[in-house]
């Protein structure tokens, strides 16, 4: 492209060139890489400092310890992470187990406005979480919700401010998470691969069995610990709704950083922190290997 | 392949049915008060509560803020890589991945630190005042920092998009030997190139702003969605009024914005 203008056809005038634009480039970059080191590299290093350090409360004096982490490990912070987990697990399989059926029944309809409809109802789905999903649901199945008045619920059980009511509640914003992630994928999957299969004799549920399930399986599972990760990352939700009543990790550590406990709990909030911080990390990194595992049958 | 079957129509009711009564409910919930009977007072009621409008417009003020720094960051750096700087490509996307691996509950836990330094060790420093400008609370500025970290990864993601779509660098040449000044051909060559993108980052970066709660409220300042909850107590059919519309005009928006991406790909296409 370049050696067609006039310009730089020239190997004498191209280096200077060249190399203008190079530190062009690394000035218009720096003030960027400045910023995040400021504004994310501060207080992602204040947590790191903040979860190794004890602070003698008689003398003042600071030292470096593995203590917080270990008390981050125990009790009931040990309950809260292991809350998270599983309500996270939990809403991640179920959003994979009903995100794929509802993508399926959505990629292979010959209407072309549902499959448009339902593709921009669940991008504008799966970024709704917070405080209006926790408010829509107290409405809908709260204590004074309007299903709970008139289905008469509360007789019969049901409590939203319970495990499986935050289950339900981020299955909302999960569910149109996975229909986005497996689409292209479901796409992906050729009408041949069907009709071969079917020349050979395979049932319905030997061709999902055997072809279509292991080609979907990448993207499945990265499609979970998305899911997985989104769950566990949310605080909003759970704290609109539930305040601290079910034990996990976000609230806690919300609740320390308040200053709703014990005073030298900060630094157990922050290797909570840290804890977070790893399984987010494990997350993307198997995320990320499995979406590139899964595009080499997009191609 | 394409037959008409019920199990498809089944679990496609079944999903309209799971996402649309939350919904239907909430106005149910706002409209139809026990006791009273339907009354639309916690709609009209809005406007005159206190802290609506200047929760509101904190937020507003947060967000026009925020994407005015994303960009004013992001555009030009990656408008850069494209141009003079490949090598450091890597470096930029690993970098505005980051955050998507600290949840924002640690993140603000390590701001929460941050701020604290102020008056433990920097008292006598002019550092002192930079903390507590930041923190002021008829504009807390230490939020837009931390919208933009938030932001960076879907920014990143527009923009990317956005510029593989044109050829940045037969663009710039092509204004260059026009007799365009660097600033030049980027405002009037590139950007114009680049609206979708750009719009595209804004309306995320708006939707995410005016939707925060988790380092707002924890930091102790009060935009809308922490107002919100702030207020639910009290009044609850106003602050379930309060979140039907919130997500109306969040809907739209993207809703807009996804129409908006729907058509510029068609019409690159055609």
């Amino acid at each position: 492209m370049t050696t067609t203008l006039p310009r730089v056809d020239d190997t004498a005038t191209a280096a200077p060139a060249q190399r203008r634009r190079r530190a062009l480039g690394w000035l218009a970059v720096v003030p960027l890489l400045a910023f995040v080191a400021v504004a994310f590299g501060l207080p992602a290093v204040a947590m790191l400092d903040g979860a190794f350090t004890a602070k003698d409360p008689a003398t003042g004096a600071t030292s470096y310890t593995v203590d917080n982490l270990t008390a981050s490990l125990k009790g009931a912070y040990l309950t809260a992470l292991l809350g998270s987990v599983k309500l996270s697990a939990v809403s991640a399989a179920l959003g994979t187990l009903v995100g794929l059926p509802l993508a399926q029944a959505v990629v292979t309809s010959r209407f072309r406005a549902l499959r448009e409809a339902v593709l921009t109802a669940s991008g504008v789905l799966a970024n709704f979480g917070g405080v209006p999903l926790a408010f829509a649901f107290v409405a809908t199945l709260g204590n004074a919700g309007v299903l709970t008045r008139h289905l008469g619920l509360t007789d019969k059980g049901w409590d939203l401010y319970s495990f499986w009511g935050l289950v339900i509640v981020y299955l909302y914003f999960l569910i149109p998470l996975m229909v986005l992630t497996i689409t292209p994928a479901l796409d992906g999957l050729r009408a041949q691969w069907r009709e071969a299969a079917q020349n050979n004799g395979a049932t319905a549920v030997q061709y999902w069995r055997f072809v279509a399930l292991p080609v979907l399986l990448p993207t499945l599972l990265g499609g979970f610990v998305l899911l997985f990760g989104s769950a566990f990352a949310a605080y909003a939700t759970a704290a609109a709704m539930v305040g601290s009543s079910i034990p996990l990790v976000t609230l806690q550590i919300a609740d320390a950083i308040s200053g709703n406990v014990l005073v030298g709990q900060e630094n157990v909030a922050l290797a909570l922190s840290l804890d977070m911080v790893l399984v987010a990390g494990l997350v993307m990194a198997v995320y990320l290997p499995l979406q590139r595992r899964s595009a080499r049958w997009l191609a | 392949m394409a037959r008409l079957n019920p199990w498809r129509w089944g679990v496609l009711g079944l999903a309209g049915l799971y996402f649309l009564v939350p919904l239907a409910a909430s106005v149910v919930f706002t409209v139809d008060v026990p006791g009273q009977g339907i009354t639309f007072d916690a709609y009209t009621q809005i406007f005159s509560t206190d802290g609506f409008v200047s929760s509101l417009l904190l937020s507003l003020e947060l967000a026009l803020a925020t994407i005015a720094v994303v960009l004013l960051l992001m555009v030009p750096a990656m408008v850069a890589l494209r141009l003079g700087a490949p090598r450091l490509r890597p470096v930029v996307e690993v970098v505005c991945s980051l955050p998507l691996v600290v949840p924002p509950i640690a993140f603000v836990a390590g701001i929460g630190t941050v701020l604290k330094w102020g008056p433990d060790h920097l008292s006598r420093t002019p550092l002192f005042e930079t903390f507590v400008a930041i923190q002021n609370p008829d504009f807390p500025f230490v939020l837009v920092l931390a919208y933009v970290v938030m932001a960076l990864p879907f920014v990143y993601r527009a923009l990317d998009a956005g510029l593989r779509a044109v050829d940045v660098r037969t663009l710039v040449e092509a204004a260059r030997s026009c007799g365009a000044g660097w600033p030049q051909a980027l405002v009037q060559a590139v950007l114009p190139n680049l609206r979708g993108a750009l719009l595209n980052a804004s309306f995320l970066t708006l939707a995410l702003v005016l939707g925060e709660f988790t380092v707002a409220q924890l930091l102790g300042f009060q935009p809308f969605a922490v107002w919100i909850v702030n207020v639910s107590g009290s009044q609850a059919q106003l602050s379930v009024a309060v979140s039907v519309l919130s997500l109306l005009v969040t809907w739209v928006l993207l809703l807009v914005l996804a129409g908006f991406g729907g058509r510029t790909r068609t019409a690159s296409r055609g």
